[in-house]
């Protein structure tokens, strides 16, 4: 199978370039990472994250013949040749594949992303019904890939500014949960032209989720409580 | 050249479960703390974790942290310490509700509690029938205590080295640990890390085996930089097969699917855990469950066109339930498996899963290492906790859910440990000259080395061995034969070379060091299973088939020094509670 690779080491490399590599897969070999293992196998010089290697860990987001995704739970039989394999867009390239997401964390730590209950705790659990639960799903299953964000054109433009899919996502996570204080704070949090604002319904976060998660739709919710707040 | 020092209050190694629970803890005393992880801390494997938290909440009908001590004590084939096993159940409802506390999203029931599932081993009044033990969050706990723990930790302010890997443990000559090196993949530099007190949540080895249900990133570091500081792995042999890894690719699926109703068929379409089990049936403990379905399997019933398979069905649960209680092992089956277990059942094998073994600790998580007759000294300074650490709650094989359990208890008590000694012993010791010798050496050797054999081929070759000389069956001629191997391929990770020598996030580098660490812990596991001439838990002689406590109601010990064993008691004596008598281990 034939694989074009982003590949650009800073302590050789004068810029990026792409690099073809023909790889004899087995039969075995089901997922990307499966054949990105093998030519690391080949070139160790190959480098990219990876872990868990089922789709739960986040590691192994790249952009994937133009798309963002995860290596290790997109199908080889599904890609078109040369599959085209890039770091993932809008995030400084630290090596090959490997980007800087200092940025990214930064916009999810800024919402605060923790519960917030200052009452003071019960000796047992806090009671939710399973009605309150299920308006975390959909919410709590994101993981931290970037995928998202890194496909979103405000946050190409705006990295520092607009909090992103992933970390909107997170905020409503919060503003959802039933034994959560803090709302007001965190809608004020927001209510800025910039942190939530720069969402302009393109979607591509919905399109680019791998693990099926709606931040447009989170994002539309934390809009509604805005507007509820002030009527 | 002089290296670079930080000095803190505490280090810990590993943003797992255990790693982050301890940090937290460190951070909210008010101590300064280092976490160092070689990934972002929510992807360490805890975030694989798929079923529950075990803990006798009692949510779904009368329970006792006494019937979750029994079970897990037999469960472990009583070559688990009563001592921390009564700890962790005693301890274990009180871990949850701090969980809730700090926002996790259990799943719910009506009255608004967390709901409980069945799991494996887990049993109402000592063995009669199963009990709903397990806390979960659907199929994904794992995930969802991980992100909930890293959350806390923002809180907190906790400081992260995010992919620094830790090299070696830095020792003085009185054995007391003083802190560790370590390497920032982004730039290649090295560190000292200073610290008063040094905690171990490494995680666990499985990468040793050539098919198992870990990530990349689980090369047992922590066992591996511990036998090369001089100090002794434990009841390493006893490693646990899961029954249900999807058949080829290797990914876990929970015991929950059982829990739920789910149970396996062979190729007649026979519940066959009926005859191994016939009381707790599917639901019986792992290594019994394992065992029923390599025998299946041997004996020309397994299914596929080879027979080396088994079937695990769940479509007579619905879509609703699987919907809500196992999304993720729908999610998981339609893409490793091509199947969907609405309407199929999933094609699945034992597969590596967990490593009981692993650095001696006792119930406060202070890391043990014998001196002379005393069997129970300590390293002053060292804590470990996690699947890196043997406590030893799992002894011969671990109940499922006492893993996210053990990562809550330990990682709390390790860091309570730590507090105490902290506050004992203040300030810094002097580091040794030779403190980061051994680490630069390592390094310096894999910059230099010609011609050196790749370390993917060692490392596949050491897999290999392991999963064809030590698996859920052994044989005393091929357990030889392994220990020969193995010291071969344990050789031959000393010389092993690699191309890529850039300082920048140099993945090569960062493999060829882990392999130094997994062999370690590969070595240990063999060499074990060679000695123990008997059959208990997950360890079963072809030629032994029966447990034998006269002779092996005894911990392994293994150093890395000579490739040398010694044994220490079990510790059969609860801190409260009354003994539970070793008897014959049924289902």
């Amino acid at each position: 199978m034939h694989f074009r690779i982003y590949r650009y080491d800073p302590d050789k490399d004068e810029k990026p370039r792409m690099q073809d590599y023909d790889v004899q897969l087995d039969p075995h070999d089901r997922m990307l990472l499966d054949a990105l293992v093998r030519i690391k196998e080949q070139d160790d010089s190959l480098s990219l994250r990876r872990s868990c290697r089922e789709g739960v860990c986040g590691s192994d987001a790249m952009n994937i013949n133009g798309r963002n995704g995860l290596a290790c739970i997109t199908k080889l039989a599904d890609l078109k040749e040369p599959v085209v394999l890039r770091p993932l867009p809008g995030l400084p390239v630290i090596r090959d594949l490997i980007v800087d997401m200092t940025q990214f964390f930064k916009q999810y730590h800024s919402i605060k992303p923790y519960l917030v209950n200052n009452d003071p705790p019960p000796e047992k659990e806090r009671l939710q019904s399973p009605q309150q639960r299920e308006e975390l799903d959909g919410l709590y299953e994101c993981i931290l890939c970037a995928c998202c964000s890194t496909s979103c054109p405000s946050f190409w433009w705006n990295p520092d500014k607009f909090v992103g899919p992933a970390g909107l996502l997170q905020a409503y996570r919060f503003l959802a949960d039933s034994r959560d204080q803090a709302a007001a704070e965190r809608l004020d949090d927001l209510e800025d032209p910039y942190r939530l604002f720069r969402c302009h319904s393109i979607m591509n976060c919905v399109d680019s989720c791998p693990k099926g998660l709606n931040p447009t739709r989170a994002i539309g919710k934390i809009k509604d409580l805005m507007v509820k707040r002030t009527v | 050249m002089a290296l670079a020092k930080r000095s803190f209050d505490a280090v810990v190694v590993g943003a797992g479960g255990a790693g982050l629970r301890a940090a937290l803890q460190l951070s909210e005393a008010g101590l300064s703390v280092a976490v160092v992880s070689k990934v972002f801390p929510t992807r360490s494997h805890t975030v694989a974790a798929q079923g529950g938290i075990g803990a006798a909440l009692g949510n779904m009908g009368e329970d006792s942290w006494l019937w979750h001590m029994y079970d897990t004590v037999k469960g472990s084939d009583w070559l688990g310490d009563q001592d921390t096993i009564e700890f962790m159940c005693r301890e274990a409802p009180k871990a949850v509700y701090e969980l809730e506390h700090y926002g996790m999203p259990f799943d719910r029931n009506d009255n608004g509690t967390v709901y409980q599932r069945p799991f494996g081993g887990h049993s109402q009044n000592f063995g009669e029938r199963p009990v709903q033990r397990s806390c979960c969050a659907a199929d994904r706990t794992g995930h969802a205590m991980l992100h909930t723990l890293y959350q806390r930790n923002v809180r907190a302010h906790t400081l992260f080295f995010v992919e620094w890997m830790a090299l070696d443990l830095i020792r003085d000559a009185s054995g007391q640990v003083l802190g560790v090196t370590v390497l920032e993949m982004e730039t290649g530099d090295v560190m000292i890390l200073q610290a008063g007190a040094t905690l171990f949540a490494t995680g666990g080895g499985g990468r040793m085996f050539h098919s198992s249900t870990n990530a990349f990133i689980n090369t047992g570091d922590g066992p591996g930089m511990a036998a090369r500081a001089g100090l002794p792995l434990q009841d390493m042999e006893f490693y646990q097969f899961h029954p249900t890894g999807v058949y080829g690719a290797g990914i876990l699926i929970t015991e929950a699917v059982r829990g739920e109703g789910g149970y396996l068929l062979n190729k007649n379409g026979e519940r066959f855990m009926e005859r191994y089990a016939p009381n707790l049936k599917d639901l019986a403990s792992r290594d019994v469950v394992s065992r029923a379905m390599a025998t299946e399997i041997k004996e020309g019933r397994g299914a596929g066109p080879h027979g080396d398979h088994l079937m695990l069905k769940l479509d007579h649960l619905g879509p609703e339930v699987i919907d809500k209680r196992l999304p993720g092992i729908r999610e998981i089956s339609k893409k490793f498996a091509s199947v969907d277990p609405v309407k199929d059942p999933i094609p699945v094998v034992p597969t590596a899963h967990y490593m009981m073994g692993g650095i001696p600790t006792n119930y406060h998580s202070e890391v043990i290492a014998p001196r002379g007759a005393d069997k129970e000294a300590t390293v002053p300074g060292f804590y470990a906790a996690g699947e890196c650490a043997c406590a030893s709650v799992h002894g011969g094989n671990r109940l499922g859910t006492n893993s996210l359990t053990e990562l809550l208890v330990f990682g709390k008590s390790a860091a309570d440990s730590a507090i105490r000694f902290l506050k004992e012993n203040p300030g810094h010791k002097e580091l040794p000259t030779d403190a980061a010798d051994r680490s630069l050496a390592r390094l310096a050797r894999l910059d230099n080395q010609k011609n050196g054999e790749s370390v993917a081929e060692v490392a596949n070759d050491m897999r290999r061995a392991m999963q064809a000389h030590c698996g859920v069956f052994r044989f005393p001629d091929l357990l030889a034969e392994g220990v020969k191997k193995i010291r071969a391929i344990a050789d031959r990770a000393t010389r092993t070379g690699i191309r890529d020598k850039s300082k920048v996030f140099n993945t090569a580098r960062i493999e060829a060091l882990e392999l130094e660490n997994t062999i370690e812990a590969a070595r240990a596991t063999m060499v074990g299973a060679a000695a123990r001439q008997e059959s208990r838990g997950a360890h079963d002689r072809a030629d032994f088939h029966q447990r034998d406590d006269v002779n092996w109601l005894k911990h392994t010990l293994w150093y890395k020094e000579g490739d040398r064993l010694d044994y220490r008691p079990v510790h059969m004596k609860p801190l409260t509670a009354q003994t539970i008598e070793p008897k014959v281990r049924t289902y």
